[in-house]
C-alpha cells in the first residue's frame, strides 16, 4: 500500500552522489533511505509513514535537495531554504 | 503469579505450617506408588493444575495401597481439567479430620494493608461463609512494616470463641502464614480447609498462593527453591489466539508498546494507553454502559507499523464494531505517529477511520500534528479539555447506531 502521511523527494543529482547518499541513510532514524546499487539512492516506500520529520535528511543535504511532503492537512512541505 | 497447590505447600512447610504425612509430587504411577508405600497408610492423589473444580473432574482421589495410588495416579496424570494439564499428581497421608478451617492473608487495596482472614467453617468458599455465616468470619489488618506477632493472630482467632491448645495452634499458623506473606512478596496466602484432626493435630489440607508478579525479582531465591522458571508467566487461564497475536505484534517491533492485549466479549475495541490511565479509561467504558473488547496497553512511542498492526488485530476480532483511541495526557508517545497507525490499520482493515473510530483521545506530545492528520480522515478527537470519563461517554454513545 502507498504511502499515506508522507512522501520524500530528493533531486536526482544527489541521488546518484555516493557520499550524499551514504550521509542520507545514517541519518535517518526509521531507514527512509537504503543504497541501491552503484551507489544511488533508494526510497524505501514501506517507511514512509514511519517518518519523525526531525528534518535530520533537510540537514545533511544541501538546501532545497530534500524535500518531506506531508500528505494530509495543507500538504505542508518541509524544506530547507538557507 | 499462582503457585501449584505441591509448591504453596512446600512454602508453607518452611515456615512450620504442618502438611499431612507424605506430602509429595509424583510425576508417574510409579512415583504415586512409592510414595504411598512411605505413607504407610491411606492416601489422597490431587492433580496439579492451575484451575479449580478438581474434585468434580475426577482430579481428586483415594487410594487404600500403594498399588491403589498407581491405578489412581495413572488416572489423573491423563485427565485435562478445564483446558490444563496436570503438572503431577500430589499423594499424601489421609487422616479423619474433627473440624475445617479456613485462614487467609491477601491484600486489601482500599486499606493499602494486608488483611487477615480466619473462619471456624472452613472447607467451603470463604465468600460464601461470609455472606452467609458473618459471625464465623474474623479479620483484623496488619502493617508490612512491623513483624507479625503470634499474639496479633490470637486476638484475630479468639474472636471465633476459640481457645485453649486450639487456639495456641491456630496462633502459631496463622502468624506462620502472615509472616509467609510478608516476606515473599505475596498478593494471597490461604489454607482452606486447615483441618484439626482427630488426634487433634492440624494439617494444611489445600493451600493457595499468589505471588506479586513484580516480586519475582526479589524472589529469585524461593522461586529456584521451588523449581519454578523464570520464564513460567502462570497466567489465571492460557492465553486467547487474539492475545498470542497481540503480543506476537508487540515483539515484532522493538519500539514502544503496542500489542499487550486481554481479550473480552465486547464490541468496542481499545486502543488505550498503559498504566493507571487505561483502567480508568477501561471502567470508564463500563460505566457509561460500553462492552469493551479487548484491553490493552500502548505507549512508549510504537511506531506507525506497531500501531496499524494493533488497530488491525483488534478490528479483525469477531463482534468488534468500533475502535477508541484513547489515553491521558501522553509525554512519551507522539500523538502523530499512533494517529498515523491507527487510521492506516484501519484503511488497510478496508473501512472509513471516520467510520470506525469512535473517538480519538490523546492529549500529549505532537498533538497538533496528530489533530490535523485526524481532521484529514474526518476523525473526532478531542484534547485534554474534555476528560477520560467523557470521551468515554462519546465513545460509548457513538456504539448505538454502530
Ligand atoms: S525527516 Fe527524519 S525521519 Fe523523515 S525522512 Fe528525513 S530523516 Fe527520515
Amino acid at each position: 500500500m502507498a504511502a499515506l502521511f508522507i512522501n520524500v523527494e530528493v533531486d536526482p543529482a544527489l541521488a546518484k552522489d555516493a557520499a550524499a547518499v551514504k550521509k542520507l541513510v545514517e541519518v535517518c532514524p526509521v531507514n527512509i533511505f537504503a543504497e541501491a546499487d552503484l551507489g544511488l539512492l533508494a526510497i524505501v516506500e514501506k517507511n514512509l509513514d514511519e517518518c519523525t520529520l526531525c528534518e535530520l535528511c533537510l540537514q545533511a543535504a544541501p538546501a532545497g535537495a530534500v524535500r518531506v511532503k506531508k500528505l494530509y492537512g495543507d500538504r505542508e512541505v518541509l524544506v530547507r531554504t538557507d | 503469579m499462582r503457585f501449584y497447590e505441591y509448591e504453596s505447600k512446600q512454602l508453607f512447610g518452611r515456615y512450620g505450617i504442618p502438611l499431612p504425612t507424605g506430602s509429595k509430587v509424583a510425576h508417574s504411577a510409579a512415583e504415586a506408588e512409592a510414595v504411598a508405600k512411605e505413607i504407610n497408610g491411606p492416601a489422597v492423589l490431587k492433580s496439579q493444575v492451575l484451575t479449580g473444580g478438581r474434585m468434580k473432574a475426577g482430579g481428586v482421589l483415594f487410594a487404600d495401597t500403594p498399588g491403589q495410588a498407581a491405578e489412581a495416579a495413572t488416572k489423573i496424570l491423563a485427565l485435562t481439567i478445564n483446558g490444563h494439564a496436570p503438572r503431577g499428581v500430589l499423594v499424601e497421608g489421609r487422616a479423619p479430620v474433627k473440624q475445617e478451617y479456613y485462614i487467609g492473608v491477601t491484600w486489601d487495596g482500599f486499606a493499602r494493608k494486608p488483611v487477615m482472614i480466619c473462619s471456624d467453617m472452613g472447607g467451603i468458599d470463604i465468600e460464601e461463609v461470609a455472606e452467609t455465616h458473618p459471625e464465623h468470619i474474623a479479620k483484623r489488618h496488619f502493617s508490612t512494616l512491623l513483624p507479625f506477632s503470634d499474639y496479633m493472630a490470637k486476638e484475630l482467632i479468639a474472636q471465633l470463641a476459640i481457645g485453649g491448645a486450639e487456639l495456641n495452634q491456630l496462633s502459631r499458623i496463622a502468624a506462620a502464614l502472615a509472616r509467609v506473606f510478608i516476606a515473599h512478596g505475596l498478593t494471597l496466602a490461604e489454607i482452606n480447609p486447615l483441618a484439626r484432626l482427630e488426634d487433634g493435630r492440624f494439617v494444611c489440607l489445600d493451600g493457595h498462593v499468589d505471588m506479586e508478579d513484580d516480586a519475582r525479582d526479589s524472589q529469585k531465591a524461593i522461586l529456584k527453591a521451588l523449581g519454578i522458571a523464570p520464564e513460567e508467566k502462570r497466567q489465571a487461564r492460557p492465553p486467547t489466539q487474539f492475545e498470542i497475536d497481540g503480543a506476537a505484534v508487540d515483539a515484532a517491533d522493538h519500539r514502544g508498546v503496542a500489542g499487550n492485549v486481554v481479550e473480552f466479549d465486547g464490541d468496542l475495541g481499545l486502543v488505550i494507553g498503559a498504566g493507571g490511565g487505561s483502567l480508568t479509561l477501561f471502567d470508564a467504558i463500563r460505566k457509561h454502559g460500553g462492552r469493551p473488547a479487548n484491553y490493552c496497553e500502548i505507549g512508549g512511542n510504537p511506531s506507525v507499523t506497531k500501531a496499524c498492526e494493533l488497530t488491525k488485530l483488534i478490528l479483525r476480532k469477531p463482534g468488534v464494531k468500533k475502535i477508541a483511541v484513547m489515553m491521558n495526557v501522553v509525554s512519551n508517545t507522539r500523538v502523530d505517529i499512533v494517529a498515523r497507525g491507527v487510521i492506516k490499520g484501519v484503511i488497510e482493515s478496508g473501512h472509513k477511520p471516520a467510520d470506525k473510530i469512535a473517538i480519538f483521545r490523546i492529549p500529549g506530545s505532537w498533538e497538533t500534528e496528530g489533530f490535523k492528520i485526524l481532521q484529514h480522515y474526518g476523525v473526532e478527537y478531542c484534547d485534554r479539555t474534555v476528560s477520560m470519563y467523557e470521551a468515554a461517554g462519546r465513545a460509548v454513545a457513538k456504539m448505538q447506531d454502530a
